[in-house]
């Protein structure tokens, strides 16, 4: 993939969720799949997420980490919970 | 109003109790099939209203949008949009929602609208909703959305009453379906249909003031790093000890019972009918007989997969192994489905069904008839115990049960090995899947539903044993019986058979893996079903005998060969194509004979050179 994700942020407060760590809570403020290292193009990617809720706004909070490298995560999407693994995470930018 | 049966059609989000209405609107009338040219299932069924208007229900594969990401949701997507050819648009669309969870579903509504189909909302769940104290503005909702909306509470009795009643009140007026403004939504699309979903939502629904936190508590045990595998592996070793000592008694009785008819058959028929006899005992009902022995094991199995599935545990074990099984190139999602191969490949790998991407889909498939499936466990335990002495050894561990154990591990570790392989090789270029799951809130599994599932399942096992396996049985019976051996002629009439041709054939072609020709006699029979080869072996060295056959052949095989070679065959077995019916259902479910064959070949190819290097290994060894 190309580069850093972190390289793309515009504002310092601003992270991805790929990042956060476990007991992070948070909003979303928008997305943003161009450079994670996931194997969706960005524009499937980013659909994918918006179809499972995560959208502009939603809280975000999140709730459990896997094994091996703490991946995947549980993420508290507003009222619903969705597993994924943090290079799709890294699409979702939160404060 | 016309006289035909009035069609329904189930769409929702996937864990909204879909299935679960669908199992109480129609009890056992279910008939599960697959849709034309795909390998996506179909489950139908029919129930009749209050007033007497006869419904058929279609429940369509679960989805969040009508994009149609898999083949799942294509066959949704076409079906609502009456674009799916042999498949009548229904009169009715019931869009299934989780009342405690209306997010992902009203999204999927507003979609749904746009089709501009009858349809009407059912807000399923809502009893436990009402428990949480979520209220719901029902008139106000249905408002909003300009659509009629029904409660329900699937898993109860009487729960769908209202459904049914407002069913028949929806179905006697008449209705217009009014011209499809759907078009693929673009990403724009989809947030502008959450944003008006979530405003309807603050609008109608009042959620309580402390939310529901048990989900939250038994997940941070069943989801904590260390602790959560523990309880996997304690939930899978109650699974394999149900699934081997709870069906044992079940299975003896059956194959007793299939054992006493054929002899009843034999004994009732006069003799000279001995080809009509024949066929009728050892085709047909031994060929049947073997396959239906195990149901028990597949009934326990489906069992625990439907239970952990409603509670809502399944998406938890995906979400443990995903990155455990990504190491092999498997998805999460592979890990049910192999996990199932271990009573019987062929219900594990109709569960693949659950893994969208195919190419993570093909890779499950192509690995799981690798596992140890129990009708290996006659054949190792015939060998094992003709062969492996019972000592204890390292104090604790009994030599042949470890045997066993290695035989286990020896499948897993090159089904992992495989899986590894397959993926640098064939899809190198291609990234892995994502894993993105939805973790239901945890439920109360439900009897009736479970059972219904169960019911369903076992029904489609029997069916295939009344039809493939049994065409299959018969062939191998042929292959097995003719031409039948000259008068007077000495030893077994297996002998002169087709069968004995081809073994003797195939002699030189195995004799460096140590096989004689009797090996390779009982290997053609143990190709309807692997175990079948014990009794082959009983036929080819003529032992006769009921219970206590199993162990005169194995008293005969511990004379007859060497341990190089009864280990040779061993390791055969844990490698070879040895099934006819899981071959079978590979072509089914890839949808054409390529992975069968590849599967075949490569299975075919490792089994001949693990025998060889086995073989050659215990000779250079002096294992005589």
């Amino acid at each position: 993939m190309t580069g850093d994700p972190d390289t793309s942020q515009d504002n310092l407060q601003d992270i991805r969720l790929g990042h956060a760590d476990r007991g992070f809570v948070g909003k979303i403020i928008r997305l943003d799949a161009l450079v994670t290292g996931s194997s969706l193009s960005p524009q499937e990617l980013e659909q994918r997420l918006v179809e499972m809720g995560f959208v502009e706004g939603a809280r975000v909070e999140i709730l459990h980490e896997g094994t091996i490298r703490r991946d995947p995560i549980a993420v508290r999407v507003d009222n619903i919970t969705i597993a994924l693994r943090r290079s799709e995470a890294m699409a979702v930018i939160v404060e | 109003m016309t006289t035909a049966s009035l069609r329904l059609a189930l769409v929702g989000a996937p864990n909204t109790g879909k299935t679960s209405l669908f199992n109480s609107l129609t009890g056992s009338r279910q008939k599960v099939a697959n849709y034309p040219g795909v390998t996506v299932e179909r489950k139908s069924g029919g129930f009749v209203t209050p007033e007497g208007r006869s419904v058929t229900v279609l429940d369509l594969p679960g989805t969040y949008s009508l994009r149609g990401r898999s083949p799942d949701e294509e066959i949704t997507r076409d079906i609502v949009l009456g674009r799916f050819d042999g498949e009548a648009v229904p009169d009715l669309m019931l869009c299934v929602a989780d009342a405690t969870n209306l997010r992902l579903t009203l999204r999927l509504v507003l979609e749904l609208k746009r089709v501009g189909r009858p349809m009407m909302l059912v807000l399923n769940m809502i009893d436990i909703a009402k428990r949480r104290g979520v209220t719901i503005n029902l008139d106000r909702m249905s408002q909003e959305l300009g659509l009629p909306i029904v409660t329900s509470v699937a898993v109860r009795k009487g729960g769908v009453d209202e459904l049914l009643k407002r069913t028949d009140e929806f179905l006697a007026k008449s209705h217009e379906a009014a011209a499809s403004e759907w078009t693929t939504p673009t990403i724009a699309d989809l947030k502008a249909a959450q944003r008006e979903a979530d405003r309807i939502i603050a609008a109608v629904v009042t959620l309580p003031t402390k939310p529901d936190t048990l989900t939250n508590r038994i997940d941070s045990v069943v989801l904590h790093p260390v602790w959560g595998l523990v309880i996997l592996a304690v939930i899978l070793f109650v699974m394999f000890q149900a699934v081997f000592t709870w069906a044992q008694p079940a299975m003896e009785l059956l194959s007793d019972g299939f054992a006493a008819l054929g002899q009843l058959i034999h004994d009732v028929m006069p003799a000279s009918w001995g080809l009509l006899q024949s066929f009728l005992q050892n085709g047909l009902i031994s060929g049947v007989g073997s396959v239906i022995v195990f149901l028990p094991q597949i009934i326990i199995i489906f069992l625990f997969i439907l239970l952990l599935e409603d509670f809502g545990y399944m998406a938890r074990a995906a979400f443990l192994m995903d990155r455990i099984m990504g190491g092999a190139g498997l998805h999460g999602r592979a890990f049910i489905p192999l996990l199932s191969s271990f009573a019987c490949a062929i219900p594990g790998i109709m569960a693949t069904r659950v893994i969208d991407n195919r190419r993570d889909r093909l890779t499950t498939i192509l690995i799981a008839p690798l596992m140890t499936c129990s009708a290996r466990i006659p054949v190792y335990t015939l060998i094992i115990s003709a062969f492996v002495p019972a000592t204890t050894v390292w104090g604790v561990v009994n030599l042949q049960g470890l045997v066993m154990f290695g035989l286990y591990a020896a499948g897993i570790t090159s089904a992992l090995t495989v899986s590894a392989i397959a993926k640098f090789f064939l899809w190198r270029d291609h990234a892995p899947a994502p894993f993105m799951l939805e973790l239901p809130d945890y439920k109360m599994p439900r009897l009736r539903s479970i059972a219904i599932g169960v019911f369903t399942r076992a029904k489609m096992f029997l069916y295939r044993a009344g039809t493939t396996i049994l065409s299959m049985m018969v062939l191998i019976w042929f292959l097995a019986s003719f031409p039948t051996a000259p008068a007077g002629a000495e030893g077994p009439a297996i002998n002169y058979s087709f069968a004995a041709m081809i073994g003797h054939a195939l002699e030189p072609l195995l004799r460096p893996i140590g096989f004689n020709w009797q090996i390779a006699v009982a290997l053609i029979p143990g190709m309807a079903a692997r175990e079948v080869a014990v009794a082959a072996l009983g036929t080819v060295y003529s032992i006769e005998g009921g219970k206590e056959a199993a162990d005169a052949i194995g008293q005969v095989l511990a004379q007859k060969w060497t341990l190089a070679t009864a280990l040779s065959l061993l390791v055969w077995y844990i490698f070879a194509p040895q099934c006819a019916s899981t071959l079978a259902v590979i072509r089914r479910e890839t949808g054409g004979a390529k992975w069968m064959v590849v599967t075949f070949l490569y299975m075919l190819a490792l089994a001949y050179v693990a025998s060889f290097l086995t073989f050659n290994l215990a000779q250079a060894l002096g294992l005589h």
